[in-house]
């Protein structure tokens, strides 16, 4: 074997192409499902929405719509969640229709330009920056406090407060929302979920209630935003329900990620399935070198076998003899696969920003399966080693 | 004292199209130490028998007996182990592994013995110098002479110290010098006491063993034997052959039917 090491590698050639394949298919496969429950686990998995929409006229008689009496607090008492936070787009036109602009000066009497630039704003309650995962660049965020006394105060995202031209809250600026003035107490850096709060003014419920009035219940302007530990979503989307309305439990709309394992099954089973096929039709292909090259070398080395056997070699010392050279260009084609098959993820990694994610085992076990179709591949040459008889074989 | 071999009607008949009857009806009994040559026309079963001599065939007919052991009753491992540790080959056509060197290929005989690793290596350098081939030991089989070759082949038989030699033609390709050391080397082994079989076409060959067989058409045949007086090795006593000593006369060579096994 090692003294023909061309004919070797050639042999070697199906078996390393059929473990590149399945390394390459079972890393491609994980580091793909990675992906997926990358971004699944970080935030999808763990967050259930519950919306008030419904329809109103399926509702029985005297039940109201809406997501309840404190839904923050509801939420929090259901088993699994970790942060709850509810909030409302208000509608802040103006008399004359148009939206309010955000300005740090007070605007002029009604009629003259509108001074400054337009802003979205979110009443939120206080949960909601946790339930957002909300960092703060500065100041602070409000808290029941703010909520229960209307106090008129703003946190603004990043993005919202570069627009309006604030980038510090140590002298307590003023922003004005159309005529209405907030305090402003902080600046939020980023947020890992529902990233319109970047680009928002958000206030106290309560604050923006009574500035621009309460959202229409039943139309799916509240919305509550549950942060859940791993893997409770699902639990907590099924309990959320009648935390929130013991009452009419259907009233609410309730949106939880789908099964990180069904999906997750879902990859392995298509594309896994068909490229572990191609695998191993390569590896039955590489088998059939394997098997025809020793077998080659069975034919042209009979006087050797002779010669061997003439000297003191049992039958079956003479086949572990081509046994141990099959299995061994099995095992190093399936080392020269697993090599290919790793380098194929991290390319295709690479082109595709993913992380690659390859099992170690499956790297350990290629020249394993390797050795093991050359041992398959050994074992008819083998065996017609084995049988040959010296006198005849010493003649040839 | 239990012959070494034992020879009772052994035949062996290659089956083909024309049946080759390469081996007819054979008694022949050797006892250990001795050194037996044997002669005969190209064709007429010389390596045959030297191969059923040597397990590494089995006869067609008829009964052998290795130390009073019928090799048919032995396993596979008994017999595998007594070729390996105690039959040593020196092929008509040396049969050397051509992309090994010298001493890979003399190492070889050691393989299947049981010798360690650093032994082997020893014995077979030992044996290497004892055939005159020291300088040569790294050297490619394929790239060896025919003499070479030959000598190789010798050192390779002589390395794993058999009891039962036996050598097709082993001075076939050597000028005279070194055929003259190489059978003196087998005079030397004979006085160590190996049973010695040696097939060749060189009647001062042939001359140097104590007794001599004749094989033509497949029947065996007792050809000259030296005087019991003048036994063990030594230069060629032509004087001393008595061939009124001959205990047993030439058998009668009569065609025999293919059907007779
Ligand atoms: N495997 C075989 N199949 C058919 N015929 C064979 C076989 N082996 C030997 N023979 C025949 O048996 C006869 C004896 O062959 P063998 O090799 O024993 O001769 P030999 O005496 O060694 O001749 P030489 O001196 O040329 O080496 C020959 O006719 C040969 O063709
Ligand atoms: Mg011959």
């Amino acid at each position: 074997m090692l003294a023909r090491p061309g004919r070797t590698a050639l042999t070697g050639l199906g078996t390393v192409i059929g473990i590149t394949v399945f390394v390459a298919t079972l890393g491609l496969a994980s580091t793909a499902a990675g992906q997926i429950g990358d971004r699944f686990d970080a935030m999808t998995a763990t967050e259930v929405t519950v919306t008030d929409q419904s329809n109103v006229d399926d509702l029985p008689g005297g039940v109201e719509p809406g997501l309840g009496e404190d839904p923050e607090k509801a939420a929090m008492a259901v088993n699994g969640v970790t942060a709850a936070g509810s909030y409302f787009v208000p509608d802040i036109r103006e008399p004359g229709g148009e939206s309010a602009q955000g300005s740090l000066l007070p605007p002029g009497p009604p009629g003259t330009e509108p001074a400054g630039v337009s802003v979205d704003v979110l009443a939120v309650s206080p949960g909601y920056f946790d339930a957002v995962h909300a960092r703060l660049a500065h100041g602070r965020v409000f808290d029941s406090f703010h909520e229960e006394n209307t106090q008129p105060v703003a946190v603004l995202g990043r993005a919202a407060a570069h627009r309006i031209g604030l980038n510090g809250v140590e002298h307590r600026p003023t922003l004005f929302v159309g005529r209405h003035p907030f305090t402003v107490i902080g600046i939020v850096e980023d947020v890992e979920r529902h990233p319109a709060t970047l680009a928002s003014v958000m206030v106290p419920r309560s604050s923006a209630m009574e500035t621009w009035g309460a959202p229409e219940p039943g139309m799916g302007e509240n919305t509550l935003i549950v942060d859940t530990r791993m893997g409770a979503a699902q639990q907590v989307g099924d309990e959320i329900r009648v935390a929130l309305r013991p009452d009419h439990p259907a009233a609410l709309q309730v949106q939880v990620p789908p099964d990180p394992r069904t999906l997750r099954d879902g990859i392995d089973n298509d594309l896994t399935g068909l490229f572990m096929a191609l695998a191993v039709v390569c590896l039955g292909v590489g088998a059939l070198g394997i098997a025809n090259t020793t077998l080659v070398s069975v034919i042209e080395r009979v006087p050797e076998i002779g010669l061997r056997r003439a000297m003191g070699a049992r039958r079956s010392q003479i086949a572990a003899q081509f046994l141990t050279e099959s299995a061994g260009s099995g095992f190093v084609g399936g080392m020269v696969g697993a090599a290919l098959g790793a380098g194929t993820v991290v390319v295709v990694s690479l082109f595709q920003g993913w992380g690659p994610l390859l099992d170690p085992r499956t790297i350990a076990a290629a020249p394993l399966i390797g050795a093991g179709v050359g041992l398959v591949a050994g074992a008819y040459p083998a065996w017609r080693a084995a049988r040959t008889e010296p006198a005849q074989a010493l003649r040839s | 004292m239990t012959p070494v071999i034992d020879m009772r009607g052994v035949s062996r008949t290659f089956d083909g199209p024309s049946p080759v009857h390469a081996l007819r009806d054979v008694d022949l009994t050797i006892e250990a130490g001795e050194y037996v040559t044997v002669v005969g026309p190209s064709g007429s079963g010389k390596s045959t028998f030297l191969n059923l001599v040597g397990l590494l065939d089995t006869p067609t007919g008829g009964t052998y007996l290795i130390d009073g052991i019928d090799p048919a009753d032995m396993g596979e491992r008994h017999r595998s182990a007594l070729r390996g540790d105690r039959i040593g080959f020196v092929f008509q056509s040396f049969h050397l592994i051509g992309h090994r060197s010298a001493l890979d290929n003399t190492r070889l005989s050691m393989v299947y013995t049981g010798v360690p690793r650093a032994e082997r290596t020893a014995r077979a350098r030992t044996a290497l110098r004892r055939v005159g081939l020291s300088h040569r030991e790294h050297a490619l089989a394929a790239t060896l002479s025919g003499g070479e070759r030959q000598r190789v082949a010798i050192a390779r038989a002589l390395a794993a110290r058999p009891s039962l030699l036996l050598c097709d033609e082993p001075t076939g390709n050597l000028d005279s010098t070194t055929a003259a050391s190489v059978l003196s080397l087998l005079d030397e082994l004979h006085a160590d006491g190996i049973t010695l079989l040696v097939v060749t076409h060189d009647t001062g060959v042939a001359a140097r063993g104590q007794r001599t067989v004749i094989i033509r058409d497949g029947c065996l045949s007792e050809g000259s034997r030296r005087c019991p007086a003048a036994p063990g090795p030594g230069p060629p006593r032509t004087g001393f052959r008595c061939a009124t000593s001959c205990p047993k006369p030439p058998p009668a060579c009569s065609p025999v039917p293919a059907g007779r096994r």
